[in-house]
């Protein structure tokens, strides 16, 4: 048998382990220390997802979940790649911005919901402006040390070909920091779902987040286990997806010819 | 075709861009590496520098390209004071400077892209070049997938392709095997027949300089040792053995 196809077999092994663990676990109400009595079993948990399958709300949450991570997320992209390159491209801009933003940073940025409600019309303005600060930081910081580790040897030629300011952003800067940038917009996709659906389970009607914590409040525990498991696929589909496409924009890095990575 | 063809007898007309350093002195942070040197370079003229390594050719050379502000003196193109960087005056790096990301054809059309050349008559001009450095077939790997020697010709492809008034070489055929190596002097000699650019060409290869040369430039550590004039027609396999033993000595 390959390696490979041992690995895999160790994986489905040790997630099927796993799952055979809290079923037991629930089937017999143990109360160890931690108290499983209340906690669904896995065809409780099945049934559940399967009748919240059947309905049109389940979908609705899922898409205004959805909406909102993108659009948070889709702006925090483009807001910290320009401010990175900028930060770490222009020296004045470093001055002017660089101490706000190193002010701002500490502050996790579900702690700014009270701030959010005040300064926004609505819940779900606020809700993207949450998730906007959360993924703005781990990208803006990613990509301006990905600017500054840039070799300049590939300016300078670009340079010498007769190409401007503008020519090396577009055929140097932004290709060169791709590889960097990825590794920032993984860590910011993380923790925009940590504050979407923070953010939902405090303010915000639809959503995962708000399904979910209000199954709780509703002591539907099964319900509860579906709503994780929802949001732990999609933040694992959402990663994915920024994993592959990471991958093909970075297609001519160097790579050790028939490597597994 | 046309646009190319009228740039490239444009770049002909003017050709040869001619270089005058007035007491330039060049270094980084603290430490001068050339000091006070004088030199004019013809237009047309092919000049080779050699020396030995940390004397300061590749500092010489980022100079000339406008990559590297005096710390005092002045570079003069063409008359005027050099300031920055300029198509006309390309650059084949001694580290590998082809965009990794780009295939061999889009790293040779990079100029040609900068000077906004329509998009037919970039990808006619690169593959020409392409098929001149021996490349055909090539032309959509990515450099990640050449070896050192191919890399380089890519290189001279790219600042050929654009057609500069002067080629600021450093070491271009250091890592070609022999007769590849003969071929891209010739294939140098060639082009530079036809366009008259001037070529600041830094080598190693003593031969390789009395071959390609009208003048040989010898770099010591903070200055100019000496200039050797080259004479006759460039001919491989004329004799210079005397002209080698006089470089020999300097270096
Ligand atoms: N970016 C830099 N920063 C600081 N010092 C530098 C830098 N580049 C070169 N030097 C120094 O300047 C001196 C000349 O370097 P340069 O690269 O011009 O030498 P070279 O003649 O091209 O050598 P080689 O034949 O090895 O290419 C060396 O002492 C080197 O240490
Ligand atoms: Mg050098």
């Amino acid at each position: 048998m390959g390696a490979r196809r041992w690995s895999g077999v160790v994986k489905v092994a040790s997630l099927l382990a796993a799952a055979g663990l809290w079923q037991l676990l629930t089937v017999t109400d143990a109360r160890l220390w931690l108290t499983f009595d209340r906690l669904p079993t896995l065809d409780e948990i099945a049934g559940e997802a399967a009748r919240r399958l059947a309905t049109s709300v389940f979908y609705l949450d899922l898409l205004q979940s959805l909406v909102r991570i993108l659009t948070g997320f889709g702006l925090a992209a483009v807001a910290g790649l320009a401010v990175g390159i900028a930060v770490a491209r222009s020296p004045h801009t470093r001055d002017v911005v660089l101490p706000l933003l190193e002010a701002l940073r500490p502050i996790p940025a579900i702690a700014l919901v009270p701030v959010a409600i005040l300064l926004f019309p609505t819940d779900e303005q606020g809700i993207v402006f949450i998730t906007f600060v959360a993924a703005f930081f781990p990208i803006m910081v990613s990509t301006r040390h990905a600017v500054r580790a840039l070799p300049t040897l590939w300016e300078d030629a670009v340079k010498t070909l007769g190409g401007g300011r503008r020519h090396v952003l577009w055929n140097v800067v932004l290709p060169g920091i791709l590889p960097g940038l990825f590794g920032g917009l993984s860590v910011g996709m993380g923790v925009a779902w940590i504050c979407v659906i923070s953010a939902e389970m405090i303010s915000g009607e639809f959503g995962v987040g708000y399904r979910t914590w209000q199954s709780y409040t509703l002591v539907d525990y099964p319900a509860v286990i579906v709503g994780m498991i929802t949001i732990g696929l999609l933040g694992w589909l959402t990663s994915a997806a920024i994993e592959l496409i990471g991958r093909k924009a970075t297609r001519w890095l160097p790579r050790a010819e028939g490597s597994t990575a | 075709m046309t646009t190319l063809a009228q740039r490239t007898t444009t770049a002909e007309a003017q050709a040869g861009l001619g270089f005058h350093l007035e007491a330039l002195s060049l270094g980084y942070s603290r430490d001068l590496v050339l000091r006070e040197i004088e030199l004019e370079v013809v237009p047309g003229e092919v000049l080779v520098i050699v020396g030995s390594s940390g004397s300061g050719k590749s500092t010489l050379l980022r100079s000339l390209a406008g990559l590297l502000r005096p710390y005092s003196g002045r570079v003069l193109a063409g008359g005027a004071e050099v300031a920055a960087t300029s198509g006309d005056r390309a650059m084949v790096f001694q580290d590998d400077g082809l965009l990794p990301w780009r295939t061999v054809r889009r790293n040779v059309e990079l100029p040609l892209r900068i000077r906004r050349i329509p998009r037919r008559e970039r990808a006619a001009a690169a593959h020409a070049w392409i098929g001149r450095v021996g490349l055909a077939g090539s032309e959509d790997k990515l450099p990640r997938e050449l070896s050192g020697g191919m890399r380089q010709r890519v290189q001279l492809a790219r600042a050929l392709v654009g057609a500069p008034r002067a080629v600021l070489m450093d070491e271009p055929f250091g890592a070609l095997d022999a007769q590849t190596r003969a071929q891209m002097q010739r294939l140098l000699l060639d082009v530079l027949r036809d366009t008259r650019a001037t070529v600041v060409f830094v080598t190693h290869d003593v031969d390789e300089a009395l071959l390609l040369a009208d003048r040989v430039v010898v770099l010591e550590r903070q200055g100019i040792r000496s200039v050797i004039e080259v004479p006759g027609p460039r001919d491989p396999d004329a004799d210079r053995g005397e002209l080698r033993a006089r470089i020999l000595e300097e270096l």
